[in-house]
């Protein structure tokens, strides 16, 4: 019995509960989120600088009390090597969400406050949960905050994009129940540890609970050809939406694998991890081909996830230590990596009221210096540098690749490799074409309104369709003048035909961005820290294949 | 003295990061001109520092030092653990030193070229960071961490080969630099594996004293070649190199003439025992090496721009490395590698000056130099001398060493090998004789283009710290050579002065016929080819560029009517199938009532059939 987990569990969502008292109704305290957060990362250091590194195999800070005992269900919780990174990643990022929100404040802030506290709640309690159920109920949980950030808070496309986002993963999750099912009638029990402490569970029957539960993984993931979801959600979601989205959502996918599906089915793993495999390198090259094309800024770096996420899935089919070390290093990079870059997505789609990069045009680097040199930066992670988060993850997972577990085809995974290989040039040609599009080049005049977003323009306007800022030309940026007086360098309705002065990087936005920063070039240059954790965790994962 | 490594390649990481931090800080109240102090010295003291670190290391091993290692770091990774250290042999503290030197050398002279660049801190700092991956490259002692340098090296090549990004065509220079060799990279990194995985550790000593079998070195090194070739601009990844001239000149005399691209070569020798066990990779890099260093040679003698004209005789000069590597002589591939670093270094730092008086990189704007640039053209006489392989020039000696090599190797493809060396060697006399006369004799020809070059405005004076780094690398481009004068061979000797002095006989009597004519017309019909580099880039533009953009375009196409459309589709068959189950919800009383009635028939119907 620990009272950490508990309180990191129970501060969001008191804090969330604190909020509906009718006092503060239309006046919420402008830090109250950041407040709280702050309170739920500070428990997060707390539990990473308290844990024992030297048994990180282990289950550490255990809280297992009875739940429903009719169902022999407990509220099991519990932290060890795989799990502890991705806590202390997702109360960070939504700390770091909320020092954004409180630099600028959003629509009906009490609401979105709310929505998020709920939100972290879930996500923490994925990441801790140690009962089959209980994890699928806080997995389950995610999902309705997430739908109301972007359905509210979202772009002119939000509506559908939303529905898409929650029907499709609800019938991922309800695929994945199926399987959590066929676990618990084989096994009796759906407590993790049990589990993957040998419960033997009959080949057939692992490989039909494999197969549903890593299905409704995948959609999460997302794994091609699962993935379409995650593009318009992305596009449509707000700033902080798509942080968390690509930040911690995408893991919960991903980390089902490590918890659930490969230590509890390891039979099951082994049978259909060649398909996982070949369905995560066909979403390397699919998701850089994607992004190779894109003209959206912020589609670009949701299909860029989709590219991530298959070297995370190719890690764990290759069914290694070095592999999955390369899945949960990856994940981690990945989080630091796209939080990062949506954060300063947001940033650019809130100076120039698109995302567009034909509408961008050019020269970021002269008009915004810090933003670009910061997007520059972000890119360069992404596509794997070597000193930056997002080498190792896909170094170690090709490596993994090379030599697969031994039940697994060598001559495939090699293939796999190569193609993997390819899609690290691809990751590196959109990146490098995208800064070469944007922050390269002299600026352009720009069109369409300067400073507010087309979001606000949308709010002026009072209509609901999709708003086109350049279409109408001086009319929305007159628009945009009257929404936004005060604002620096609206121009006049003659002054369009010179670049307006745009404000570069705000205080609050580097105080959002700095500590991811410094992450990635901390995980970069000393990839020991994170790999120390997980080693002894992945091994312990890994105990049940080839046994 | 390991800490002497360790000191050279964290002293100009502190001095990137200071630069790129603190040399504006706080920017509110630092004025551009503090901030450019500031930044100067941020990158001129640590290099200065790593350069000593670097040069008492190898004073210290050329005194029988020995070896110094240090792996104060293992890294699990689950598999083959990574083992973070340095290692300095003889081979790394050499390659220390001449990489030092020029970046040094490079640093001061950036100081005065750009003088009026805005962004000069970024530059600067971009450099020190080169130096510091570059030295990781050169100390390292495990395979991934030198991976590790070599890629950060890539990164500052593309950033500083885009410094002036508002010029799209630099950035498609910069973002070209960088795919052509992470494209290697990969390959690279696949042999790294291999010898890795086969040796059970990434440490190059382990990998060099493991007994591989022959079938997994060949493999191995026939991977990491590929890398190599990338790196050091080696046919057939060689294109971006002239491309990547597009950079300021100082990055090409550092980046794409002494250093980087020598890694490749620099790499190849490190790891010489397991090259010399895969005879079939040496055979192929024989191969790679002829056909690279005559084409880029012919594309030299065609070029018109001074700085592509040095940028395709680096692929052919480092094609002669690789060319004596595949022989079968290290010792000459880094002879050769470390007098062409001092000379090409030197060759392009000059023709900075150069293009800094005249502001253009066209040699039919330039002529006639002579009597305004004494220095530089007496400097880059010497450059010249020693490209073209002329006594008493450094590259006199190296050539000859690297020709000696391929003349007494073995193998298939040796006689190939050996006539196009010889040809090259006649060739590059010739371009060189080309680019020297074009340069500074004749009349001047300048004419003033609006916007010509790096920089704007008129004729300008240069400044003394250009000069300064100049004539300190002339001493070494010419002089470094006496230390090899031991093992001259002088039958090759004498035949390859020969040729050489022919093509630039040749040039000269064109030349002198008709001065204001380009000597280039003796190539005849041959002359567009030549100055297209054989029509490459338009080939890969064609198989790999433009496929590779219309297969995105068409995965773009297919996520959305078919991944998505069956998504969106599957949505729309359940809106269908509802509105077919919603004919029997209509709220009529009388049709439900008909529908219990007619169910009840049914199930008597059944009832008496069945019961």
């Amino acid at each position: 019995m620990s009272w950490l987990p508990i309180a990191m569990l129970a501060v969001p969502l008191v804090g969330a509960a604190v909020l509906l008292l009718p006092g503060f109704a239309g006046r919420t305290p402008r830090r109250y989120g950041l407040a709280v957060s702050g309170v739920t990362l500070v428990l997060a250091v707390g539990l990473a600088a308290t844990f024992d590194y030297g048994h990180a195999a282990r289950i550490q800070f255990e809280t297992d009390l009875s739940w429903i005992p009719g169902l022999a269900l407990r509220f099991h919780l519990g932290v060890d090597g795989v799990s502890l990174p991705l806590i202390v990643l997702t109360a960070l990022l939504t700390f770091l969400c909320f020092v954004l929100l409180a630099g600028r404040p959003p629509r009906r802030p009490r609401a979105l406050v709310f929505t998020l506290l709920v939100l972290e709640t879930g996500m923490i309690g994925t990441f801790l949960a140690l009962d089959l159920l209980l994890f699928f109920v806080f997995f389950e949980v995610v999902l309705v905050p997430m739908y109301f950030v972007i359905a509210v808070w979202g772009g002119p496309g939000r509506r559908a994009a939303a529905v898409k986002f929650i029907l499709y993963t609800l019938l991922g999750s309800a695929v994945m129940l199926l399987g959590l099912l066929v676990v618990w009638a084989q096994a009796g029990t759906l407590d993790m540890v049990a589990l993957a402490h040998g419960h033997t569970i009959a080949r057939s029957a692992q490989i039909v609970a494999f197969l549903a539960i890593g299905l409704g993984l995948a959609v999460k993931a997302p794994m091609w050809p699962l993935h379409t979801w995650l593009p318009d959600a992305h596009t449509e979601a707000p700033t902080v939406g798509s942080v968390l989205l690509a930040g911690v959502l995408l893991k919960m996918g991903t980390y089902g694998f490590a918890r659930i599906a490969i230590p509890i089915l390891p039979e099951g793993a082994a049978a259909l991890a060649p398909w996982l495999g070949a369905f995560g390198v066909i979403g390397i090259v699919y998701g850089s081909l994607a992004c190779l094309a894109q003209r959206d800024l912020k589609r670009m770096i949701a299909y860029s996830s989709v590219g991530h996420m298959g070297f995370v899935l190719l890690g764990f089919a290759t069914l290694t230590p070095v592999g999955v070390n390369a899945a949960l290093f990856g994940n981690v990079a990945h989080g630091l990596i796209t939080g990062l870059l949506f954060f300063i997505a947001g940033a650019v789609k809130d100076r120039y009221g698109t995302a567009d990069m034909t509408r961008l045009g050019g020269g970021m680097l002269s008009r915004l210096p810090y933003i670009g040199s910061l997007l520059t930066f972000a890119c360069v992670a992404s596509l794997g540098l070597p000193g930056l988060a997002g080498f190792w993850g896909e170094m170690l997972a090709l490596f993994g690749a090379f030599r697969p577990a031994a039940e697994l085809s060598r001559p495939l995974f090699l293939v796999f490799m190569v193609i993997g290989g390819v899609g690290t040039v691809l990751t590196a040609a959109y990146f490098l074409r995208m800064l070469s599009r944007v922050t390269h080049g002299s600026p352009v005049v720009p069109e369409g309104p300067p400073v507010t977003s087309a979001e606000e323009v949308r709010e002026v306007l009072g209509g609901e369709g999709p708003v086109e800022p350049v279409a109408t030309g001086t009319v929305v940026a007159a628009v945009a003048a009257v929404a936004a007086p005060g604002a620096p360098g609206v121009p006049g309705l003659g002054g369009l035909g010179e670049p307006p002065e745009r404000r570069d990087v705000t205080a609050y936005e580097l105080a959002a961005w700095v500590p991811l920063v410094v992450l990635i070039l901390i995980f970069g240059l000393w990839p020991k820290a994170l790999l120390a954790i997980t080693t002894p965790a992945v091994q312990a994962i890994l105990r049940g294949v080839g046994a | 003295m390991i800490v002497l490594a360790a000191l050279a390649v964290l002293l100009p990481f502190t001095g990137a990061a200071a630069g790129l931090l603190g040399s504006r800080f706080p920017r509110r109240r630092t004025p551009a001109r503090t901030a450019r102090r500031r930044a100067a010295w941020f990158a001129v003291v640590p290099v200065a520092g790593a350069a000593v670190a670097a040069a008492w290391l190898a004073g210290w091993q050329a005194t029988g030092g020995g070896e110094a290692a240090a792996w104060p770091v293992r890294i699990e990774t689950g598999s083959v653990p990574i083992s973070v250290g340095l290692q300095a042999g003889g081979l790394a503290a050499l390659v220390g030193v001449l990489v030092t030197v020029v970046a040094l050398a490079v640093q001061v002279y950036s100081v005065g070229y750009m003088r009026d660049d805005p962004r000069y801190p970024s530059y600067s700092s971009f450099i020190s960071l080169f130096t510091s991956a570059m030295l990781l490259v050169v100390y390292a002692g495990d395979l991934i961490v030198l991976y590790v340098g070599w890629e950060i090296m890539g990164l500052c090549s593309y950033l500083l080969i885009g410094h002036w990004w508002e010029d799209r065509a630099n950035s498609r220079a910069a973002v070209k630099a960088f795919l052509v060799t992470r494209l290697g990279d990969v390959g690279f990194l696949f042999g790294i594996f291999t010898l890795g995985l086969s040796a059970g550790s990434f440490r190059i000593d382990d990998i060099l004293a493991a007994d591989l079998p022959k079938g997994t070195l060949v493999a191995a090194t026939m991977l990491l070649l590929a890398g190599v070739a990338g790196k050091s601009a080696q046919v057939p990844l060689h294109t971006w190199l002239p491309d990547a001239m597009a950079g300021p000149t100082p990055i090409s005399a550092l980046i794409h003439a002494a250093t980087m691209v020598a890694a490749g070569i620099f790499v190849v020798a490190r790891l010489y025992p397991a090259f010399l066990a895969a005879q079939p990779t040496l055979d192929v890099l024989g191969v790679i090496a002829a056909v690279g260093m005559l084409g880029a040679a012919l594309a030299a003698l065609a070029q018109d721009d001074l700085k592509r004209v040095l940028a395709y005789s680096t692929i052919s000069q480092l094609a002669l490395m690789a060319g004596a590597l595949a022989a079968g002589s290290e010792h000459a591939a880094i002879f050769h590698l470390v007098t062409h670093g001092a000379f090409k270094a030197l060759l392009f730092l000059c023709a900075g000056v150069v293009i800094h008086h005249v502001e253009s990189n066209l040699m039919s704007h330039m002529g006639g130099l002579r009597s305004t640039l004494p220095v530089t053209f007496w400097t880059m006489t010497i450059g010249f001398a020693a490209l073209a392989g002329l006594p008493p020039a450094s590259g006199f000696f190296s050539k000859d060493a690297v020709i000696a090599a391929i003349e007494r190797a073995h193998g298939p493809a040796q006689p190939f090998l050996y006539g196009c060396a010889l040809v090259t060697v006649g060739v590059t006399g010739a371009y060189a004789a080309r680019a020297w006369l074009r340069t500074f004799f004749g009349s001047p020809r300048t004419v003033v283009l609006p916007h010509a070059g790096d920089h704007g405005g008129g004729h300008r004076r240069v400044p003394r710290s250009m000069l300064w780094p100049v004539v300190l690398l002339a001493v070494p481009a010419l002089g470094l050579g006496f230390a090899g004068v031991r093992d001259l061979d002088a039958g090759s000797a004498a035949t390859s002065v020969v040729i050489a002095l022919l093509g630039a006989g040749v040039v000269y009597a064109l030349w002198r016929g008709a001065p204001e004519l380009d000597p280039a017309r003796m190539l005849g019909p041959f002359r567009t080819p030549c100055e297209r580099a054989f029509y490459l880039d338009a080939v890969y533009d064609r198989l790999v560029a433009r496929p590779v953009l219309r297969l995105a375009r068409g995965v773009v196409r297919a996520d959305d009517r078919v991944v998505d459309g069956a998504v969106r589709g599957s949505g729309r068959a359940a809106v269908g199938l509802s509105g077919l189950l919603r004919r029997a919800q209509n709220g009529n009383a009388q049709l439900y009532v008909t529908g219990v009635l007619a169910g009840v028939l049914l199930i008597a119907v059944a009832v008496v059939v069945l019961g």
